[in-house]
């Protein structure tokens, strides 16, 4: 079977080559993208501007930005026709393709995010190396512990005042040069697509801001989410711990410094929600306002075959529900998360709108394709670019956090800052 | 006496050293990138496409030996060219199909109208019909060349793109950039395949598998770089058009009596 | 190196240099810039070979006339004269060494081509003598009545008349 048949509908005229090419899987890398760079723009909050309060989901968001970066090249392997040629991109990069960067892009955005995190971390290392060094008797997993950190610390053991300020001014500087390279990472991946002129819904020079605001949205909402949820669990924990050692912080404690965070954070959120909505307004009003020849069949998609997708799921469910949800007063945890994961679907099925829709009506303007996501997979492509390759693709950065964490605990550590 | 460390240091600063140069100028030679061919030294060949929509009866025997000759699986509906039908009614109402991209012809009044099924016309009421062959247009600006992320499609000297398919990484992105429809993914391969003008026959003095099996010589290619050659002569003092030109991509296949209806 | 900050660096530059050298490994020796500039020709020259040297299928009516001059000759006068042997006798490849015989198409998939009936006056599908073919015998193959290579009604075949 032809690449693109087993999920693709036609209705009309549509050239016969025309499929959707571009399936989920591609839906799922801007998205993943996406929360890649909004968790880092999350964290630099704190360490560039130095906004206090965001200390404690900082070192989170950066963390989980790390578990993300794997996540985001994911969907691209799953989508290649070819992925074990996936590296000639960084071996014969052609530069006039949008695409051709990434590698660069990529590598580069890696780089910055494992360094900053190895400056946050390396008092942390440090000490545990130190500690382990001075143990008399070590059990297998601690002498396995020690190797991996001292590799980690990579014979950088100075810990004096002035070694301390010096990871602190580097963190801050990384996480300067990170928030260019991140919106420049996501803004790519809109760039991509707003470029290609073949297509009439994608064409827009718009395409990368929107990418980029939506991308912060998406980011800011996932770190909710999951700082609510380990602080729910690190709340058990503690409670079942106070009963040995009434010394450690309370519950209620907890739920305190929790609330503080994520109403401020969700100050964040509104904001580059509201930006990202006017952009993607401004783009709707404009091509119905300017009517070119591509209108109408742009129109017939967008207010008739992806409505609900579009204007309920997306700008309804996504925005302006989440929007009263945060802006109603006496913001509860409970609300916040209902909120976040609300914009989450939203900044999703904007991404599923413009992959998707882009490709819901044929080149010759005279037809159209739908698109049925392949639920139960037949065959390797409908595995790979079906329900299951999209929920391996969400579930894996939650398992790198798990693991990385194991390395690399975000709570109760001793910043370099 | 020289410490694990530095041994480590000097080993890296001198492999960094020898390699870098080597292969970074590789990509960046900046000779190399400017050298873009300059009007002056244009071979003698560009090869571009004659198409008279007059002379098409939608009989499909282009499509039928292009897959034979191109090795496209027969069955698969996927086609390196295909033919369209424009049937317009007095009302003006325009309807379009391409079945199997007309593999077998257009053997039928019905009109394909994918999963709606199959719309029945009034003969009575049709002012105009025609079919219109299509195929890579080969363009002076091709697209898909543009976005390709690691030179795995190209065009050659004598203006055919063509794919390399032991480079080809799969991504899709230049099926999204062509305007026309043109490429697809080849079901054995797995790459990037399109139409090349039978690039393995024009290069052997021969004429395309679709020109040969035209009957009524509604496809002929030329040498445009030629000012004798029939085509360019015939595309030089008739009215020809070509496809989508607001795209800017420049195509290379020309059109005799392209009507407005053609998409 | 005196001062940690850099020691990142160290772990770029094995980045870095582990890239360029597997390009150098894998990067075939041809892939260059050639004759359309970066932007159109930045490829593997070999392949252009790879695809001149695609085998040929289909030989075209002159090479057919080379050995069935008689066929050739009978037909060139019939108002089918303009279609190619090999619209219905199949690809020549390397015939008659491979394949030995042909494999005719006489389906009547093949005549409705041009001969199913459709109502576009003044076109020159329009003209070509046409039949609906779910009523005009269809059951039967055309070419129990009708000779392709001479079509003309009054060559019917002789047992169609009778």
């Amino acid at each position: 079977m032809v690449h693109g048949e087993a999920w693709t509908i036609k209705e009309l005229f549509v050239y016969p080559n025309e499929y959707i090419y571009w399936s989920i899987q591609i839906v799922m890398y801007p998205f993943m993208t996406g929360l890649v760079a909004g968790a880092f723009v999350l964290s630099s909050l704190y360490h560039v501007f130095g906004v206090k309060q965001l200390k404690e989901i900082a070192r989170f968001s950066l963390v989980f930005s790390l578990a993300l970066l794997p996540v985001a090249m994911m969907p691209l392997l799953l989508h290649l026709q070819q992925p074990q040629r996936g590296i000639y991109v960084m071996m014969t990069p052609h530069f006039t393709s949008a695409i051709a960067a990434f590698g660069i892009v990529f590598t580069t955005y890696g780089l910055i995010v494992i360094s900053e995190i190895w400056f946050v971390y390396r008092r942390f290392i440090v000490e545990t190396v130190l500690e382990l060094r001075a143990k008399q008797n070590r059990c297998n997993v601690e002498s396995v512990r020690l190797v991996l950190y001292s590799l980690l610390a990579m014979g950088a053991m100075d810990l004096s005042p002035e070694a301390l300020h010096k990871d602190e001014r580097a963190v801050g500087i990384l996480a300067g040069i990170g928030i260019p390279v991140a919106c420049f990472l996501h803004g790519y991946a809109g760039f991509i697509f707003g470029s290609v002129k073949a297509n009439a819904l994608w064409m827009t020079p718009l395409m990368p801001v929107i990418f980029i605001c939506s991308a912060v949205v998406s980011g800011v909402a996932l770190c909710i989410v999951t700082y609510i949820v380990t602080m729910e669990i690190r709340k058990l924990v503690s409670a079942w711990k106070r009963k040995n050692n009434p010394r450690l912080l309370s519950s209620d404690e907890l739920r305190s410094a929790e609330i503080q965070t994520v109403t401020l954070t969700s100050k964040y959120l509104l904001m580059f929600m509201v930006l990202a909505i006017t952009l993607e307004l401004l783009d709707l009003i404009f091509r119905n306002y300017t009517a070119v020849k591509s209108w109408d069949i742009l129109r017939s998609v967008i207010y008739e075959k992806d409505f609900f997708k579009i204007f309920v799921l997306q700008y309804g469910f996504g925005n302006v529900l989440p929007f009263i949800i945060f802006l109603l007063p006496g913001l509860t945890i409970r609300r916040a998360l209902v909120g976040a994961l609300l914009v989450l679907m939203g900044v999703f099925m904007m991404r599923w709108n413009v992959v998707i829709g882009g490709q819901a009506f044929s080149a010759s303007f005279s037809g159209f394709m739908e698109y049925r996501l392949p639920i139960w997979p037949n065959s390797l492509e409908t595995l790979k670019e079906g329900l299951f390759g999209a929920l391996a693709v969400i579930i894996t950065p939650f398992v790198l956090f798990f693991l990385v964490t194991r390395v690399l605990p975000v709570f109760g550590v001793e910043d370099t800052h | 006496m020289m410490n694990r460390r530095e041994f480590c240091k000097t080993t890296m600063i001198v492999a960094g050293g020898l390699v870098i140069p080597l292969a970074a100028l590789e990509v960046f030679n900046p000779k190399r990138l400017l050298a873009e061919k300059s009007g002056d030294d244009k071979g003698n060949v560009r090869w571009v496409f004659l198409v008279d929509i007059h002379k098409c009866v939608g009989c499909g025997f282009c499509v039928n030996a292009c897959k034979v000759e191109n090795e496209v699986p027969y069955d698969a509906n996927v086609t390196r060219t295909w033919v369209e039908r424009y049937v317009v009614t007095k009302d003006g109402q325009t309807s379009i199909d391409s079945p199997k991209g007309a593999r077998d012809g257009f053997t039928t009044q019905k009109i394909d109208q994918g999963h709606l099924g199959d719309k029945e016309i009034d003969p009575a009421s049709i002012a105009k019909a025609f079919f219109v062959p299509k195929l890579c247009n080969q363009c002076d600006n091709p697209a898909c060349v543009q976005v390709c992320p690691v030179g795995a499609t190209y065009q050659t000297g004598d203006g055919i793109v063509l794919v390399d398919r032991s480079w080809c990484i799969g991504c899709g992105y230049c099926v999204m950039g062509c305007p026309y429809g043109v490429r697809f993914f080849h079901p054995v391969y797995h790459v990037a395949e399109k139409c090349n003008f039978c690039y393995h026959r024009i290069t052997k003095g021969m004429k395309p598998a679709c020109v040969d099996a035209c009957p009524f010589g509604a496809r002929k290619i030329g040498n445009i770089r030629d000012p004798e050659d029939p085509v360019t002569r015939i595309i030089t003092s008739e009215q020809v058009n070509v496809l989508k030109e607001e795209f800017g991509t420049k195509p290379q296949v020309f059109y005799l009596g392209l009507s407005r209806e053609v998409k | 190196m005196k001062n940690h900050v850099w020691r990142p660096l160290l772990i770029v530059l094995v980045v870095v240099c582990g890239i360029l050298m597997t390009r150098v490994l894998v990067v075939p020796d041809d892939f260059g810039v050639y004759e359309r500039g970066y932007m159109y020709g930045w490829h593997r020259k070999s392949n252009e070979a790879e695809w001149k040297s695609v085998r040929v299928k289909y030989k075209t009516a002159r090479i057919c006339a080379g050995c069935h001059k008689e066929k050739h000759d009978e037909i060139i006068k019939s108002v089918h004269a303009s279609i190619s042997c090999e619209n219905c006798h199949g690809p020549n490849y390397d015939h008659p060494e491979d394949p030995l015989g042909m494999n005719i198409d006489r389906s009547r998939k093949l005549c409705i081509r041009c001969h199913a009936y459709l109502p576009y006056k003044g076109t020159l599908r329009g003209g070509i003598p046409g039949i609906d073919p779910e009523k005009h015998y269809p059951s039967a193959e055309c070419v129990l009545c009708h000779i392709p290579h001479n079509p003309k009604a009054m060559n019917q075949k002789r047992e169609a008349k009778s």
